[in-house]
């Protein structure tokens, strides 16, 4: 909206200055459009890669069969144990994250002292910086023999490894977001809280969790992106093994672990190739799907 | 209507040092149980800190240290078998700015009963709580239909009675307030008073305010603080009328504030 510009100028600006401002206006206008060119852009030509398979595409078997052997003839293209990889790892490493990465936002942001915070943000932050491929090489390395000597399971790698590896990937997003959320929740509600005789627990669960829960909400989704997304170390933890898993130590293999894996060395335009991208388009999504939920979840609580 | 009035707060020889800062120096205070009793100073003087101390919430900062005795209807706070919680649940606060929990209004009303009570208090029980402080407070009418909406839209008034509604459940017997009308407007304000007034009797009731006009209309005692002391205490019409003290004269006068 413009409001309506008065035609004289404040003595001392010329002509020059107002083009300059101008320019700038439409640079930040540029700026904003530009993310969802992004968006659309990537999209588009994820889609446009893949798009030629449709037409001879079963959604049903796509999404559902387990059989995915793309070098066979015929080649098999059901994705369907990919997807279920993805999900399970997914779920099940925040099953891990969630409540061990909220446990440390409140600790961080409501009991610990300025020194003890200060240095457990740093060390948080450290987790964050770790590149994906080490911590895929610390679950085939070091969790994998863990895991098989604890549990004495055959095979160290497996959806139980990789689990673990993201839940340890996510939980610095959901403590540093969730601390922030923490953060943004008054004093004076904690004083109003301990004032009315709450003890610091009673405060967290009952005052200071629904007052934060769109943040909270938001560190967690954003904490699900990661898992969902994350490529090297579940390939590398996972087993990668495109079978229905029936315990959690049975080896699974992902969405992205499977692109990653095998657009090196499919022919450009062949089919394999036109269903790897079909995946990509599949798991933007199933991520578009996660942030759209949170969008509308916490609309839908701020109306309320 | 002096009877031998019944104690409400007492504190001797109170001291209070923020880190290397004494905010209150040697404060000897008797405020009466069943009255109304008005603390005025100018700023910074010291009185949100001397109200703090009443229900122990200074504590929360790290450097704050306090010395002497402080009773609320004759028990020493700092007794070893006193706990926080329970002197938190006598001794209710009504804050500044209205601060309603992020909750719905029923779920403000019923906080205290479900954070002091041994095991979930029955649903019956809860609705009668919410109806009875509502009604005190006279928010019933305008919010019976609302009890579920989110308190921190209400107006601020209704916010501030609301701030005192949840206090009445736990049938508290000291209620301090700190500038309960400095974010209202008139009609607010009035309503505020008014009922004070209604409570008036049952609970000692010690206000801190800035508007000596209101100081005047609504305590029975007044206390004027100057510097972290305490520099006179009597009933409100003999403070204003015949000031004891040079400085409480002068300050009354509007000289300074
Ligand atoms: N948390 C704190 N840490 C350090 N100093 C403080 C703290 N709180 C208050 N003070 C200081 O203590 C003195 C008394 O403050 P207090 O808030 O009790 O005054 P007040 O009489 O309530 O003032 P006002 O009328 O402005 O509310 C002030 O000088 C203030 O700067
Ligand atoms: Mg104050």
């Amino acid at each position: 909206m413009s409001l309506p510009r008065s035609p004289e100028r404040p003595a001392g600006r010329g002509r020059l200055a107002v083009l300059f401002e101008q320019a700038i206006e439409l640079l930040i206008r540029l700026c904003g459009i530009s993310a969802i060119v992004f968006v659309f852009g990537i999209f588009f030509f994820v889609f446009r890669e893949g798009a030629p398979y449709l037409a001879q595409l079963d959604l049903g078997a796509f999404l559902f069969s387990s059989d995915w052997y793309p070098s066979n003839d015929p080649a098999h293209y059901g994705a369907g144990a990919l997807l279920l990889g993805t999900l399970s790892v997914t779920l099940l490493a925040m099953l891990m994250a969630v409540p061990f990465g909220l446990g440390a936002a409140v600790f961080v942001s409501e009991f610990s002292a300025p020194r003890t915070r200060e240095v457990l943000k740093i060390v948080i932050e450290l987790l964050a910086a770790v590149p994906s491929v080490v911590w895929g090489f610390i679950g085939m390395s070091v969790l994998g023999p863990l895991i098989k000597d604890v549990f004495q399971v055959p095979l160290g790698v497996n959806m139980f490894n990789a689990a673990l590896l993201l839940a340890l990937m996510s939980v610095p997003i959901i403590v540093s977001i969730g601390e922030d959320a923490l953060k943004a929740v008054p004093d004076s509600y904690r004083e109003a809280a301990l004032a009315l005789g709450a003890t610091r627990w009673q405060t967290v669960f009952r005052m200071l969790f629904p007052a934060a829960k769109n943040g909270l909400l938001a560190a967690v989704l954003l904490g699900v992106g990661r898992a969902i997304g994350e490529t090297m170390a579940v390939l590398m933890a996972t087993g990668h093994s495109a079978r229905i898993p029936t315990s959690l130590f049975d080896p699974v293999q992902t969405l992205t672990a499977t692109i990653a894996a095998e657009l090196g060395e499919a022919r450009q335009g062949s089919e394999h190739y036109q269903v790897l991208f079909l995946i990509g388009v599949l798991l933007f999504t199933l991520t578009f799907a996660v942030n759209l939920t949170a969008d509308l979840v916490v609309k839908g609580i701020r109306r309320k | 209507m002096s009877a031998p009035a019944e104690h409400g707060i007492s504190t001797s020889d109170l001291c209070l040092w923020y880190g290397a800062f004494q905010a209150l120096k040697r404060v000897d205070l008797e405020v009466k149980h069943g009255l109304i009793t008005a603390l005025i100073g100018p700023s910074g003087c010291g009185k949100t800190t001397l109200l703090r101390c009443f229900n122990r919430v200074n504590e929360r900062y790290g450097s704050v240290t306090t010395t002497g005795l402080i009773r609320i209807r004759g028990k020493n706070v700092y007794d070893a078998d006193v706990s926080l919680i329970e002197l938190r649940r006598r001794v209710g606060m009504v804050f500044q700015r209205p601060n309603p929990l992020p909750l719905s209004v029923y779920e403000n009303v019923v906080f205290g009963l479900r954070i002091h009570a041994e095991k979930r208090p029955p649903k019956s029980v809860l609705d009668e709580a919410v109806e009875k402080a509502l009604t005190e407070v006279g928010l019933w009418k305008d919010l019976r239909d609302r009890l579920q909406a989110k308190a921190t839209g209400l107006q601020l008034e209704q916010q501030q009675k609301l701030c005192i509604a949840r206090l009445l459940p736990l049938k508290p017997e000291v209620i301090l307030m700190d500038e309960p009308c400095s974010a209202l407007d008139v009609e607010g304000t009035r309503a505020i008073e008014e009922l004070m007034f209604a409570l008036k009797g049952k609970y000692t009731i010690l206000i801190v305010t800035h508007n000596m006009a209101q100081a005047r209309r609504a305590s029975d005692e007044c206390a004027f603080m100057l510097l972290g002391e305490l520099i006179e205490h009597t009933r409100t019409e003999n403070l204003f009328l015949n000031p004891s003290n040079p400085k409480t004269a002068e300050y009354i006068e509007g000289r300074y504030g």
